[in-house]
């Protein structure tokens, strides 16, 4: 379908539509949510673990410093981040570094809560203009691409640390800063959110793996430490 | 596990990465006027050398970017990421070899 035509199209359709389509979705790891609820512990070894579902992703293709970039970051109300691991706030985004002239544009928790993704892809789209005079760029709907999970809590790091070989540890990795790397051999974006919490997006397909190797990993903090 | 630094995400496993042959490899021009020898040439012939090797790596588990280096085949030592000309072959100008 032409971009024009999406774009009047996600215009037409009514919130109710919107919310009835939403009560309709099924995350991709909703069968865990039970086994994520009970895993979960406090102290100063706890750890938690959720799924965020359904957050609007926009995979967004441009070169840093052109006129598409400009439009985009116009668009969104974010800059684009500049280097490898940085990422950006605005418009109710986090735009987040992939590659050198790819980002995702992840929104922010409320975001869920109807389908926004073909419509804010839209709109976004939209500022690279019409075809035929298009400015070198995409913007595409990648909000059923991934999942996020989010390991909160003084564990945290621990936990991630026995599937992620990059060096997790403050002086390296910074709240707000997020990377793609590889968890237990799956490609995944690994993104701190706060000092003790990590935000890990895996693709749909791969999410129930993903959830149990956590669940797994986190099974040793249930119990006092072994000295 | 090898480090190799990828220009864009700097150093990580060698897991995330694959490798792409010898770099340096040009498309023929015109790959109709070869002969079947010399595409057979094109497509599978290539360099075994024993020390510094000039190669294509993609960093698929991170950034997704294709990137050269230089690896020394004995030690998997590597020299240096570049892009552009092949170092060796401007030492090998620059020594008059
Ligand atoms: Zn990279």
């Amino acid at each position: 379908m032409a971009l024009k035509g999406s774009a009047v199209m996600a215009e037409t359709i009514s919130e109710e539509t919107l919310s009835l389509a939403a009560s309709l979705r099924r995350s991709p790891a909703a069968r865990l949510a039970k086994a994520f609820a009970v895993a979960g512990t406090e102290g100063e070894r706890g750890v938690r673990l959720r799924e965020i579902p359904f957050l609007t992703q926009l995979g967004i293709r441009a070169t840093p410093g052109t006129p598409a970039a400009a439009a985009v970051e116009a668009a969104l109300g974010a800059p684009l981040p500049a280097i490898h691991g940085s990422t950006t706030t605005g418009g109710g985004y986090s735009v987040l570094w992939i590659g050198p002239d790819e980002f995702l544009a992840v929104g922010d928790e409320g975001s869920a809560d109807l389908d926004r993704g073909p419509a804010e892809t839209a709109r976004v789209a939209a500022t690279l203009g019409e075809a035929g005079s298009r400015l070198p760029g995409a913007v595409v709907d990648l909000s059923a691409n991934r999942t996020t999970f989010e390991l909160s809590g003084p564990a945290a790091r621990l936990v991630l640390e026995k599937g992620v070989s990059f060096d997790l540890h403050p002086r390296s990795f910074r709240a707000g800063q997020a990377i793609v790397t590889v968890l237990d051999h799956v490609p995944v974006l690994v993104w701190k959110t706060e000092e003790e919490t990590f935000r890990v997006l895996p693709r749909a397909s791969f999410a129930d793996h993903v959830g149990r190797w956590l669940l797994d990993a986190m099974r040793e903090f249930s119990a006092p430490e072994v000295h | 596990m090898l480090l190799i630094t990828c220009p864009n995400c700097g150093p990580r496993d060698e897991t995330e990465f694959h490798y792409g042959g010898q770099a340096h490899v040009p498309y023929p021009e015109d790959p109709h006027a070869l002969s079947d020898a010399e595409w057979s040439r094109y497509l599978f012939y290539r360099e075994n050398p024993k020390g510094l090797f000039a190669e294509r790596w993609v960093h698929n588990g991170g950034c997704r970017k294709w990137f050269n280096a230089i690896r020394d085949t004995v030690s998997y030592e590597f020299k240096t990421i570049y892009t552009g000309e092949s170092p060796l072959e401007a030492g090998a100008k620059g020594d008059s070899q």
